[in-house]
């Protein structure tokens, strides 16, 4: 099983459950760049797989997926350390979704502890926009 | 100098906060071994042979007093009483205790500066030319572009987690003393036919294992487009960077797979998406760094005590000579303290010795100090008139070698001392050379020759763009040196070529002396310095020296 998490803590419902079979799209992050237009064509849910936490290719892919206009869920999956959650948020996902294993080893506080992803943002303070 | 701003402050604080937070998660198990290493490494921590190495990032190289200061409390307090510059702007401290780091990590926070990026698979320590802001022949001092781009890499969400590290530096010069070939970016600053400020911006140079020059990516960047461009750069290598072998994935490899036209169409695709998202803050908050970097007010004064000290002590004349160089203002000079004296380790220096340096730095200096990725410390701005006394001050403190740019300035990386990825010892090898010419009392004849020493293949000595190089390598059990010849750091950046097979540990610092007699029998004058003559006569020559003709020297002698 997997454990769902955003700014408020671990989920016990999933906010994505009514989107279609259809509109949602799992994206290893070997996904090439230049067919991520079509690939997000008519879908309402995107999932990144992070094969390994060092795997840092799922941020630049939500980044792009963004810049590109899309306006969905975007969703984090796999191994993905609490450590790294103002950076998931601030590339642009809305969520993250972890196994059973790193969730009671990484209990909800220290999640919780990086909910305020939007302070001390370097990145903000230099657009002046979102990214 | 640039000073934190309350965002800068708070950010630095919140980040220690939770780098405490995470070494007592490491302790509880909540953080793995292999969750916890990044996370230390892009805090500077780094593992080394013996003990934990904290690696301190000194922006651009430039530091002010009470900052120097405040290393030294650091290397007494937690330390052994000492610290190591590095060829990357960085000091590094070889004996912290885990539990302490926290603790060295606010300290710094006290004087503005911290560990952050100095490690990992990140955007690196942004380095500069250590003469910013006070050579004579500068168009623009680079570093209010590295603070903008440190501000930009700090943290960034995108980049935590990259391929391998990357390395960006920046000159304001065209005489290149910031190595920007050799890094993962190099941004020579210029102007168009137009007169606008702008860059050219380098990509996929590197040293280690495979050393290339950097090729040119863009020729001219207006200056307000940089931080989306080196954020296209870094994003397109992100995800085309090879990730299933650490020696093909720097961008040097990337640019070599792919070509430099096919990066360069990419990294302009990216751009064009990526652009709007900067609005032209990072414009506003660039016009308020580059007041903070404001020159300071230069005196008009009499040099005469520097042109009688000059005449009359030979000790302080030669010292003159090679440790100074043009200042832009008149009356002023540029003053190196060389961290080379015959037989120390390169680029070490005691906790006193720091606080000498910061006292002149404060008295004479403009309480302004830098750190040469050539390991040595810099006075930007002092007045010539001031010379005498500041050379006293520093023979008294073991500080006045007048070696700079001379055969015993060597620049050697930690190797076998401490290094766990090493495969030979280093620092043991530049001290024998050092001292063995100062013997000689050759140094001075010699002339300009750059050696620098690596102890692997990763090339942190980097040893391919010396104009002599030495490489220890570990062959069946036993040291073994390679050399090389012709390399260039400079903006001429050259590899340098192997002479041939490798030399024992006992055998190295012979070999040198042979490739030095070589080049004052070749050189048609005292004028022309070794990577003159080498160019001139090539490699044979000192190939016929090494290995041919064994009883030449004794001939000759
Ligand atoms: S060149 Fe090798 S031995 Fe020297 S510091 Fe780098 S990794 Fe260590």
């Amino acid at each position: 099983m997997t454990v769902l998490i955003n700014d408020t803590g671990f989920l016990t419902t999933d906010p994505t459950r009514w989107i279609d079979p259809e509109a949602r799209i799992d994206l290893p992050p070997d996904t090439d760049p230049a067919r991520l237009r079509c690939l997000l064509i008519g879908k309402e849910l995107v999932r990144i797989a992070f094969p390994g936490f060092a795997d840092g290719r799922g941020f630049t892919l939500a980044r792009m997926i963004r810049q590109q206009g899309y306006k969905g869920w975007l969703r984090a999956h796999g191994h993905v350390i609490a450590d790294q959650y103002a950076m998931i948020r601030r590339s642009g996902f809305d969520d993250v979704e972890i196994d059973d294993d790193l969730a009671a080893r990484q209990p909800e506080e220290q999640w919780l502890s990086r909910a305020d992803w939007q302070a001390h943002d370097y990145q903000s303070r230099l657009r002046g926009r979102a990214a | 100098m640039y000073r934190y701003t309350d965002f800068d402050a708070a950010f630095v604080a919140t980040r220690n906060a939770q780098f405490r937070a995470q070494v007592e998660r490491r302790i509880d198990g909540s953080l793995t071994e292999d969750e916890f290493k990044p996370l230390r490494l892009m805090n500077g921590l780094y593992l080394q042979l013996h003990a934990y190495m904290l690696r301190v990032a000194i922006p651009y190289g430039t530091l002010n007093s009470a900052q120097l200061r405040q290393l030294a409390y650091i290397a007494e307090r937690w330390d052994k009483g000492y610290g190591h510059f590095t060829t990357r702007q960085n000091i590094q401290f070889n004996w912290p205790k885990l539990r302490d780091v926290p603790d060295m990590l606010d300290a710094l926070a006290e004087v503005q500066m911290h560990a952050i990026q100095t490690s990992g698979n990140t955007i690196r320590n942004v380095t500069a030319d250590h003469f910013a802001g006070a050579a004579a022949d500068e168009i623009a001092d680079p570093r209010p572009v590295a603070e903008l781009i440190r501000q930009w890499s700090t943290d960034h969400p995108e980049f935590q987690f990259l391929p391998r590290k990357f390395k960006i530096a920046v000159t304001g010069s065209p005489n290149d003393r910031a190595v920007t070939k050799a890094h993962d970016i190099g941004l020579r600053m210029i102007r168009n036919d137009a007169g606008k400020p702008g860059f050219e911006v380098i990509v996929g140079g590197g040293l280690g294992r495979t050393p290339v020059i950097g090729k040119i990516v863009r020729d001219f960047l207006p200056e307000a487009d940089l931080l989306p461009y080196l954020e296209a750069v870094v994003s397109v290598w992100n995800l085309l960077g090879r990730r299933d072998n650490k020696y093909k994935s720097r961008i040097k490899i990337t640019v070599h797979e792919h070509g430099i036209d096919d990066i360069r169409a990419r990294v302009e695709d990216r751009f064009a998406l990526l652009r709007p998202a900067f609005s032209g803050v990072d414009q506003q908050l660039f016009a308020q760094i580059k007041s903070d970097f404001a020159p300071p007010a230069f005196e008009d004064r009499d040099t005469a005590p520097f042109d009688q000290a000059y005449e009359q002590d030979s000790v302080f004349r030669s010292w003159a000579d090679t440790n100074l160089s043009d200042h832009r203002a008149p009356g002023h000079a540029i003053a190196q303290i060389s961290l080379k004296a015959h037989g120390a380790t390169p680029g070490d220096a005691s906790a006193d010795q720091m606080r000498v340096m910061a006292d002149l730095a404060a008295r004479y200096g403009h309480d302004e100090l830098r750190i040469s990725h050539e390991q040595n410390i810099v006075l930007p701005h002092v007045h010539k008139a001031d010379l005498p006394a500041i050379h006293a001050a520093l023979k008294e403190a073991g500080l006045a070698t007048a070696n700079i740019g001379r055969i015993s300035d060597i620049i050697a990386c930690p190797g076998m001392d401490y290094c766990a990825l090493a495969t030979a010892r280093s620092i043991p090898i530049a001290q024998e050379i050092a001292t063995r010419f100062d013997q000689l009392k050759l140094e001075h004849e010699v002339g300009d020759l750059k050696i620098k020493i690596s102890g692997c293949i990763n090339a942190c000595g980097h040893h391919h763009v010396g104009h002599i190089g030495v490489l220890g390598l570990d062959r069946a059990g036993v040291e073994s040196y390679q050399i090389t010849l012709g390399g260039d750091h400079t903006e001429n950046a050259a590899i340098g070529q192997r002479t041939g097979p490798g030399f024992a540990a006992d055998e190295i610092v012979p070999a040198i002396e042979r490739i030095v007699d070589t080049y004052l029998s070749e050189r048609l004058s005292a004028d022309e310095a070794f990577i003159d003559t080498f160019a001139r006569v090539g490699m044979t020559p000192f190939k016929t020296a090494l290995y041919g003709e064994n009883d030449k020297r004794a001939k000759a002698a």
